[in-house]
């Protein structure tokens, strides 16, 4: 859609000063860029310490401190984790838990690893960091708003940390604090922390739209000269959509946490049935449970894709870099994340195939589920086509996208079986469900997150992490989380309910102690190897080699800013001009292997590059 | 189709033409404004906020055991002893929506520059919407005072109460926050800042005429909201 322009000759583009300063040939019919449409931002710079690192309003490090905010609670997470780990594999070295206990470090490990840490890290860190940079844009378009996203972000963590040490603990009612059970006496946590946990997410959800609402306009409004939506990286086009279905999910997990504070503080019934407790009849009466179910899978549900979508994004940039080839069938990829950001709103209800509802609707959602499954199956195909006859190069970030991709396909599979009705059914509430929502929205995310930190590390510090630690951190990660979630899948299959405290007298108490001996020593390895990257950071920081500038011969414009790492504004002087997209390695005939998106058509008119 | 031309950027005629236009270059929407075209999104997500309440209302409604209360009967004013149904609603409905004329001429005097019509407009309309909120608080402590609850109520089903204070409630959030920004943009406007291009206090941005429209959209809308809260809950 970008060659026709036929009228307004009256302007051409420069781009070959905006590379690299050097003269090139410039053919003004060849190299023609539509003229400026929007006006240079009006930025506010920085005067003092605390404006420039605390309340900062440069998207750079605004992403770097939602970056390290989302990895803090990951590590609470992760250390919940480990104590869950201790208490199902060596119960009697667990003896300071008790059933509450667990209760509670279940709830909180979910939310703050789904929403606390995925969300944050791959919308707020990743979106902040790379969506200017990728587009050609000097900042955010409403650099204060987005700090404020931020801030209002930090809050809700505080508050979250804070139910840990308030009367009761956090709350244990399972991540999706179903009602009536979540706000009644007797579930750990029914008091404050129930509370606080609603106060936080209704902060999150407020904060996360103003982020929101500063990425969908930066993409749709404020891309550079050249740069059409077409010739933008998946990155990009990932985070995007993950933002317009978090900007139209979030408002039902608001709702939900407006009415179930209501149902708490005011005992309103919106949620709550009549309830018999010891042979009274409670305050409330003629609400709806399933209610709460509906919206809150209404706003789950796309939530999944929030958090798969940008890692498909990125993956796929990182496979094409790394694999020196165009990533394949680009529109194919960029219409399979559309298609699936649109299905994801109409399959909600496959969370809910035990809720009791009409057998009919069920039907209708294991249908959509099942379809959902053709643009993602796509995904997969194109990636491994990219990789086909590439000139791969096996390092650390190419590791964590090969991980990526088998792990994606193994939890896609087990995804296929939970989403039929029939299969479903029996395997509800088990360890295969905790299995495949593991892999599938866990670790396989979690292992772009590391390819995209061994990847953009040089940008943002300047500095090269060093390979072995971080093959090291692969290879444990990768072993360890199979080593984890196979046995799961087994335990599954022979009905080991989920978050159950221990297993009772049940037979499964008895066959299954040594498996969950094994997954928990593969969950401490595991959980401990990622402190290697955390060693890694530090040291390279201190004593790890300078990266060049462009250390991966990528061709997206953040390797072409006007200093590594780049300053405020980003571009220096002039933003570049767009003449491609960001995928033309290996051109035949190209002097290099790679033409940045800068690169006028004349300065490479022998080669056969695709027109873009 | 003709062709037309925003910006000085010519938009082609067609389907093709909207295809090529939208994925060209630097703007999907040409010549829109970027707050103006983050108050479109962000009016699209608080759609989904209201949409949300709304069907939680109506299956709320729908699966109670007790009945529904008679809701001409419950929001009636009694003038001179007489039940009168939808009176105080009907003048409610009356000034918010005289409030969103006032505004959307407030925003054609913003860009004709008339100042002093822009501002005295957005004073009125600010002065609407607070009578909007004074009616608000006079319907919500009679009802109260007839023993309306969140919890219960002496009329019918006890959602009645809760779905009510909670919806008419957010409602009411959202244009007492209106209220606030138009009586701050009535400032701004009053005393030039469009003009002198003086710079925000907190975003230390420059201002435009174009913030008229951009809270004039969040005006209509709150007011659009209000149509199908007066529907759902004062017809239904």
């Amino acid at each position: 859609m970008s060659d026709e322009y036929d009228n307004n000759k009256s302007y051409q583009a420069q781009s070959s000063e905006v590379l690299d300063g050097s003269a090139g040939s410039i053919n003004p019919d060849m190299d023609y860029v539509r003229p400026a449409e929007i006006p240079e931002q009006d930025l506010y710079h920085a005067h003092s310490f605390i404006e420039k690192w605390i309340f900062c309003q440069d998207a750079k490090v605004i992403g770097v401190q939602y970056f390290l905010t989302a990895v803090f609670t990951g590590i609470v997470g992760l250390i919940l984790s480990w104590l869950m780990r201790l208490q199902l594999g060596f119960p009697e070295l667990a003896g300071f838990m008790t059933a509450e206990h667990y209760y509670q470090f279940v709830t909180m490990h979910g939310m703050i690893m789904v929403v606390y840490f995925l969300t944050a890290l791959f919308l707020g860190g990743f979106g902040n960091y790379l969506i200017p940079l990728m587009v050609g844009a000097r900042d955010m378009v409403f650099p204060y708003v987005n700090m404020l996203s931020f801030w209002m972000f930090f809050v809700a963590v505080a508050v979250l940390m804070a139910s840990f040490f308030v009367p009761g603990g956090p709350t244990g009612a399972g991540w999706t604090l179903y009602p009536p059970q979540t706000i009644l006496e007797g579930t750990p946590g029914s008091g404050t922390g129930i509370l606080l946990m609603l106060i936080s997410l209704s902060l999150f959800v407020i904060g996360f739209t103003m982020g929101g609402l500063n990425y969908m306009i930066t993409i749709l409004q404020a891309r550079t000269r050249g740069m059409t939506l077409m010739r933008m990286p998946l990155t990009v086009w990932g985070i995007f959509t993950a933002t317009v279905l978090a900007m139209l999910a979030f408002p039902a997990l608001l709702v939900s946490a407006i009415m179930m504070t209501l149902d708490k503080v005011l005992q309103t019934s919106f949620f709550m049935p009549t309830i018999l407790k010891a042979g009274e009849v409670l305050e409330y009466g003629g609400g709806s449970p399933i209610l709460f179910q509906h919206l809150f899978w209404f706003f789950g549900h796309p939530e999944v894709y929030i958090v798969a979508l940008p890692a498909f994004g990125i993956v796929s940039d990182l496979i094409s870099v790394h694999a020196r080839k165009n990533i394949f069938g680009y529109r194919m990829m960029v219409w399979a994340i559309v298609g699936i950001g649109g299905l994801s709103f109409f399959v909600w209800a496959h969370h809910m195939y035990v809720s009791g509802m009409n057998p009919w609707f069920g039907f209708f959602f294991a249908t959509t589920t099942l379809i959902i499954a053709v643009p993602t199956a796509m995904k997969v195909y194109n990636w491994i086509l990219t990789l086909w006859r590439g000139n791969i190069r096996i390092n650390t970030v190419m590791l964590w996208c090969l991980g990526f991709i088998v792990t994606f396909v193994n939890g896609g599979i087990t995804g296929i079986f939970l989403g039929n009705v029939s299969v479903d059914v029996p395997l509800s509430d088990t360890y295969f469900v905790v299995a495949h929502f593991h892999m599938v929205m866990g670790i396989a995310p979690l292992m772009v997150i590391m390819g995209a930190v061994y990847h953009w590390f040089p940008l943002v510090a300047g500095k090269m992490l060093s390979e072995t630690l971080g093959k090291w951190h692969f290879w444990i990660t990768f072993l360890g989380a199979y080593s984890i979630y196979f046995p799961m899948h087994y335990l599954g299959f022979i009905g080991v309910p989920r978050r159950y405290f221990e297993m009772y007298d049940s037979p499964y108490m008895t066959s299954t102690v040594g498996m969950n001996e094994f997954i928990s020593v593969a969950a401490f390895i595991v959980g401990a190897a990622q402190f290697i990257l955390v060693f890694n950071i530090i040291k390279t920081l201190k004593t790890g080699k300078k990266a060049e500038q462009n250390p991966w011969k990528a061709n997206s414009l953040e390797w072409y800013t006007s200093t590594v790492p780049p300053e405020h504004g980003n571009f220096g002087e002039r933003l570049p001009v767009v003449h491609r997209w960001p995928y033309d390695f290996s051109v035949p005939g190209a002097k290099d292997d790679f033409i940045p998106q800068t690169t006028a058509p004349s300065e490479v008119a022998n080669t056969e590059v695709e027109k873009t | 189709m003709s062709e037309q031309k925003i910006d000085g950027f010519e938009l082609k005629p067609g389907f093709k033409g909207m295809a090529s236009d939208t994925g060209s270059d630097q703007t999907m929407f040409k010549g829109v404004h970027w707050g103006k075209a983050m108050m479109w999104i962000f009016l699209l997500s608080d759609t989904f906020v209201f949409s949300c309440f709304l069907i939680s209302y109506m299956k709320g409604r729908g699966s109670t055991i007790v009945d529904w209360p008679n809701t001409s009967e419950v929001f009636s004013l009694h003038v001179g002893g007489v039940p009168v149904p939808l009176l105080l609603i009907a003048i409610m409905t009356f000034v918010l929506i005289t409030s969103s004329g006032t505004m959307a001429l407030a925003v054609k005097y913003g860009y004709e520059k008339n100042r002093k019509m822009c501002g005295w407009l957005i004073l009125a309309t600010a002065v609407g919407g607070l009578t909007f909120v004074g009616m608000q608080v006079f319907e919500w402590s009679k009802l109260i005072h007839e023993g309306v609850r969140p919890w219960g109520n002496p009329f019918g089903a006890a959602q009645f109460g809760s779905f009510f204070f909670m919806i008419t409630g957010f409602h009411g959030f959202h244009v007492s926050i209106g209220v606030i920004f138009l009586f701050i943009y009535t400032y701004k406007v009053f005393a030039g800042h469009y003009e002198s291009k003086k710079r925000g206090w907190f975003t230390k941005m420059k201002g435009d005429y174009v913030e008229i429209e951009i809270l004039g959209l969040y005006w209509h809308f709150v007011d659009l909201v209000w149509v199908f809260i007066f529907a759902f809950f004062y017809l239904w």
